[in-house]
């Protein structure tokens, strides 16, 4: 009995003292998001039944190998206890409503993450080796860092140009893939301004050579400085607006065109616009095509009526474009060459 | 001239043979592109053809290893010239940046590792009882180390060849180790830079080629390690003469070797820059040497199947008289938990693989968008098998410790039935988690929900293990040699690595921690913990009865209290700065985060981690030929191996035994587990 209360008291005590230990040694970076909140307090609770946890085994542990050590002389062996069905039971059922509580308290937490705004502002966020691009359609201009507006949440919808990437600011906390052929969602509400160093995203799914170098910076601003970086871009973007070869390209960029056609020749999942303007398509039903206005108007408000071989099954969504529109974008592709 | 030595020749022989082809293969380079480059393609090749040359010379073929190894090498020439062939008449490019076109190194890297089977005798038997021809129920070993080199049937030899090629492997991958943390001592590129050239590759891409293997190699050193213990062990305790199916298990053993010279050989050819996961679309996009690795794992994936197969049977049908389920030694459980994983889940990883060699060589899309493939898809199918894969390894390793903790304690293992149970209970739920290394994949988000229920249960059966040991210790007499030393470090590495593990089932921290450093030190935690501490209490525990002499007891105290610190300081610092925003598989890092310092600390333990294993080597080598003698019961333990001589005798038992009692009923006064014949007959006289 003795043993026991010794025991006892020292788990406590080391339970303490390993919890405060793991606090102390700030273990999380600065906390800068609203989803951020609910995963840093579930994190916190895993940290005190860690702490009990492993005080639960090693104090007991180095209890016995101190106290039960054989001493110089002993001969004989310990005591024949060969287990107890209603200890097992007891530190089986138990930790099994431990679980059950943590995997419900995760699944509440992850609810929490997910809470949406209605009114978010969508950012459209393409990854490529090795680099992020983000485009505010709402806003009409493409950024190469990511500029947020505290304490209003957005939504990053993001796609791959090639390999898998993934979203991560360690400040914020959520980690998303970046899937190449389709759209993964990611919401953050930024609640911490940052100063002259921005946070950064990272990429954090292995991408290739260069995958250690793939960030961009993340600044999190107040609401009137956003507005003021946003009149700047737009400024910008509205200079390009002034011929049609800039609206167009501002238009392929808004509606994602560019995350699937290439404009460098180099291959997507769509056919490449490089050198596209009068060029000979082989199509999937083996006629021959001149790419022409005519063209790639159809293609951009009919995509399935003719498809380029080897893209059979690839499946672009139909455009609503207004005939300058098209005229803007046909504009655009005349330039890549 | 009769040879003296015929080993000692036709090793100089061969070593001669692979430097003269070196040496020409830099030659012809240097003439070639007027440039001196000690790691240029084709020097590799010349080795290669070097050693095929001495083979002819030199009766090489003495050893069935070096046999099999320059068939191998002839094997690949030949699939590999004959694709070429067939390119030429298709019309198309016959060679490639590595001499041969992928097609052909694929075809040549397959026809290589099955003739290394054929060259080195694995399927001669099989042959002839084709041929109808019969062959002697057992071979008879040489005597001497020469036997380990060769095909043999014996269960211990076995055993011993998966335990060296282990540690030979562990090596191999903790150099490469030490490499890439040298590189990650300080931010900033230091000897891996863009400027760096090996193998075709900067040294990026070299950073990610020996990270990519140091996993790969590890892993695979792993499941021979396991399969080492589990050979060795398993048939001695249950008192079996030998596994149930000797010609099944040689062939599980040597069709490793041929995969692991794949692996290596993926260094050579470009590497592979897309981890152990290769994850397509990466790996699809990948040099040559992503191939090598799909063909090793596909080679090394039979090995498993096959060896959990033979477990089983043999567990199943070989027991000893009176050995009824739940007096079983634990180790027999652990290791049915672990078979009846690597025999059903093993081909997933192989599918996986094979589809993405398909997609790279025939142009199927299975995981490219671009053809309506899904790259998610292969994320399901790989983990199917690695998630569960991970108690493949940890599982045995667990065994070790149940099986070794009642011998230094002197008490009955704890609730024995309900630590054999929770083997089976871990390895059933193993394969309901997987995607629980996908939650921030772009998988379904509620199916996380149900996923994450799952991984969490894991935590049930591990406790019941924790607990149980910790009840065993309670009141034992407690002794401290060096295999018990290493069965304390694995419960408390193993605790930590378990402790670290619930945070990631939980999605939403999972979503923080994912991809980062925390998840490197976690597993290395657990790998360390459930394999290779208990891998190292079973090589000083055993040693004797494998050789007759034991290992010394100074340096194993010193191989202990140099790694278990070391390793600690490692992990922890791994874990924090993961925490704090340090990503996986990186070459370098951000000097702003401020992580240069724990980075330099990794590194030095590392290092002496890397020092204590060589302590170890040491030890290993020199206690064969020097160690103290111990050929009686040397740990005074009621296993039936132990009561009889050590080294033990070729067909294991020279006289059956019935086992009488309870395995670990240390503590209880006139029992005992096992009774010989002649003792029965002694005790009928008397």
């Amino acid at each position: 009995m003795r043993h026991f209360v010794i025991v006892a008291i020292l788990v406590i005590a080391m339970t303490f003292l390993a919890y405060f230990g793991l606090v102390a040694s700030d273990l999380m970076p600065v906390q800068a998001s609203a989803q951020a909140v609910s995963i840093d307090w579930l994190w916190n609770l895993e940290l005190m039944m860690i702490s009990f946890l492993f005080a639960l085994i090693v104090v007991p542990m180095f209890y016995s190998l101190i106290v039960f050590r054989r001493r110089k002389g002993e001969t004989g062996d310990g005591e024949h206890m060969e287990g107890n069905t209603t200890l097992e039971v007891t530190w089986t059922i138990i930790p099994l409503f431990i679980v059950l509580a943590f995997a419900y308290l995760g699944a509440y937490s992850l609810g929490e993450t997910r809470r949406l705004d209605p009114g978010a502002m969508v950012i459209n966020v393409t990854a490529q080796q090795f680099a992020f691009s983000f485009e505010y359609p709402e806003l009409g201009f493409v950024s190469d860092e990511l500029y947020l507006a505290v304490d209003k949440q957005v939504v990053l919808k993001m796609t791959s140009r090639d390999v898998i990437h993934s979203f991560w600011v360690p400040e914020f906390r959520i980690k998303q893939d970046i899937v190449p052929g389709r759209v993964t969602e990611y919401r953050i509400t930024p609640t911490l301004l940052t100063d002259e160093q921005p946070f950064k995203v990272r990429c954090a799914e292995l991408c290739g050579a260069s995958h250690a170098y793939m960030l961009s910076d993340v600044r999190v601003v107040t609401q009137e400085d956003f507005d003021v970086w946003a009149a700047a871009r737009q400024e910008e973007a509205a200079a390009a607006a002034q011929t049609p070869e800039g609206r167009g390209q501002a238009l392929s960029v808004a509606n994602g065109c560019l995350g699937c056609h290439t404009v460098d020749g180099a291959a997507g999942t769509g056919p490449t616009w490089f050198n596209l303007y009068g060029r000979q398509e082989q199509l999937a039903d083996g006629t021959v095509v001149i790419a022409d206005d005519a063209y790639i108007h159809e293609s951009i408000v009919d995509p399935q009526a003719k498809i380029v071989a080897g893209f059979e099954s690839v499946f672009m969504p139909a455009y609503d474009f207004t005939d300058e529109q098209i005229a803007d974008i046909i504009a655009y592709i005349k330039t890549l060459e | 001239m009769k040879t003296k030595n015929p080993v000692r020749r036709s090793f100089l022989l061969l070593l001669l043979g692979g430097v003269i082809g070196y040496g020409l293969g830099v030659g012809l380079d240097v003439l070639v592109t007027g440039q001196l480059d000690f790691a240029a393609p084709l020097t590799g090749m010349f080795a290669l053809l070097g050693t095929s040359v001495a083979y002819f010379f030199g009766l090489v073929g003495y050893w069935g290893i070096t046999r099999g190894l320059v068939w191998q090498v002839i094997g690949t020439l030949a699939g590999g010239l004959f694709v070429s062939g067939i390119r030429v008449l298709m019309g198309l490019e016959a060679f490639g940046g590595f001499f041969f076109s992928e097609p052909a190194w694929v075809f040549g890297g397959l026809v290589g590792g099955l003739s290394f089977l054929v060259g080195v005798g694995a399927v001669t038997d099989w042959y002839k009882w084709a041929k109808g021809e019969p062959t002697s129920e057992h071979h008879h070993d040489p005597e001497g180390y020469v036997k380990y080199f060769g095909v043999s049937l014996d269960h211990k030899v076995i055993g011993i060849q998966y335990t060296v090629t282990a540690l030979l492997l562990m090596g191999i991958g903790g150099l490469f180790a030490m490499i890439f943390r040298t590189e990650l001592a300080a931010s900033q590129l230091q000897f891996l830079t863009t400027t760096f050239r090996a193998f075709d590759q900067n040294g990026l891409q070299f950073y990610n080629t020996l990270m990519s293997l140091h996993g790969i190699i590890m892993i695979i050193s792993i499941l021979l390690g396991v399969a080492g213990m589990i050979n060795y062990l398993v048939p001695l305790l249950i008192g079996a003469q030998d596994m149930a199916f000797p010609r099944l298990n040689a062939f599980s053993f040597w069709i490793a070797v041929p995969a692991a010279v794949l692996l290596v050989s993926a260094l050579f050819l470009g590497g592979f820059d897309t981890g152990w996961t290769g994850y397509p679309p990466l790996s699809a996009r990948s040099p040559v040497g992503i191939q090598m690795f799909f063909l090793g794992v596909f080679l090394a994936g039979w090995s498993s199947i096959l060896g959990g197969l033979n477990l089983l049977a043999t567990v199943v049908r070989m027991r000893a008289r009176g050995m009824t389920a739940f007096r079983m030694p634990i180790f027999a459980w652990a290791a049915i938990a672990t078979s009846l994983i690597s025999l059903t889940a093993t081909q997933f990883i192989g599918l996986s693989f094979q589809l993405v060699m398909f997609q790279r060589l025939l142009g199927m899309g299975f995981f490219d968008p671009t053809k309506g493939g899904n790259p998610v898809l292969f994320q399901h199918m790989f983990w199917f098998y690695s998630h569960p894969a991970v108690y493949v390894f940890v599982l045995p390793g667990l065994g070790i410790i149940s099986e070794l903790l009642p011998v230094f304690v002197r008490k009955p293992l704890y609730g024995y039935r309900w630590v054999a149970m929770s083997s089976l209970g871990i390895a059933l739920v193993g394969f309901l988690v997987w995607a629980h290394h996908m939650f921030a994949s772009g998988m379904n988000e509620y199916l996380r929900v149900p996923f994450m229920y799952s991984t969490l249960l894991v935590a049930v059966p591990t406790g019941v293990k924790f607990f149980s040991w910790v009840a065993t210790l309670w009141k034992g007499k407690i002794t401290t040699p060096t295999p018990m030393l290493f069965v304390l470090g694995a419960i408390l590495v193993f605790l930590v690595g378990g402790l670290t593990g619930p945070p990631h089932g939980t999605i939403s921290v999972d979503l923080h921690l994912t991809d980062t450093y925390f998840v490197v030190g976690h597993f290395h935690d657990t790998m360390f913990g459930g394999y290779v501490f208990p891998f190292f209490a079973a090589l000083y525990y055993w040693f004797p009865k494998a050789t007759g002499r034991r290992m010394n007891e100074t340096l194993g105290k010193l191989h202990f209290w140099l790694m278990t610190p070391s390793f600690f300081v490692l992990t922890f610092a791994m874990m924090r700065v993961g925490l704090l925003g340090m990503r996986r598989r990186i070459a370098d890092y951000d000097p702003l985060l401020g992580f240069d310092l724990s980075h330099l600390i990794m590194t030095i333990a590392g290092y002496l981690i890397f020092t204590s294993v060589v302590i170890f080597v040491y030890n290993f080598f020199h206690s064969l030929k020097h160690g103290e003698l111990a050929e009686g019961n040397l740990w005074n333990s009621r296993s039936p191996e132990w009561l009889v001589p050590s080294p033990m005798p070729v067909h294991n038992y020279d006289q059956a035994f019935e086992v009488v009692g309870e395995p670990y009923d240390y503590g209880l006064d006139g029992s005992r587990y096992v009774q010989f014949e002649d003792e029965k007959i002694k005790d009928i006289e008397g």
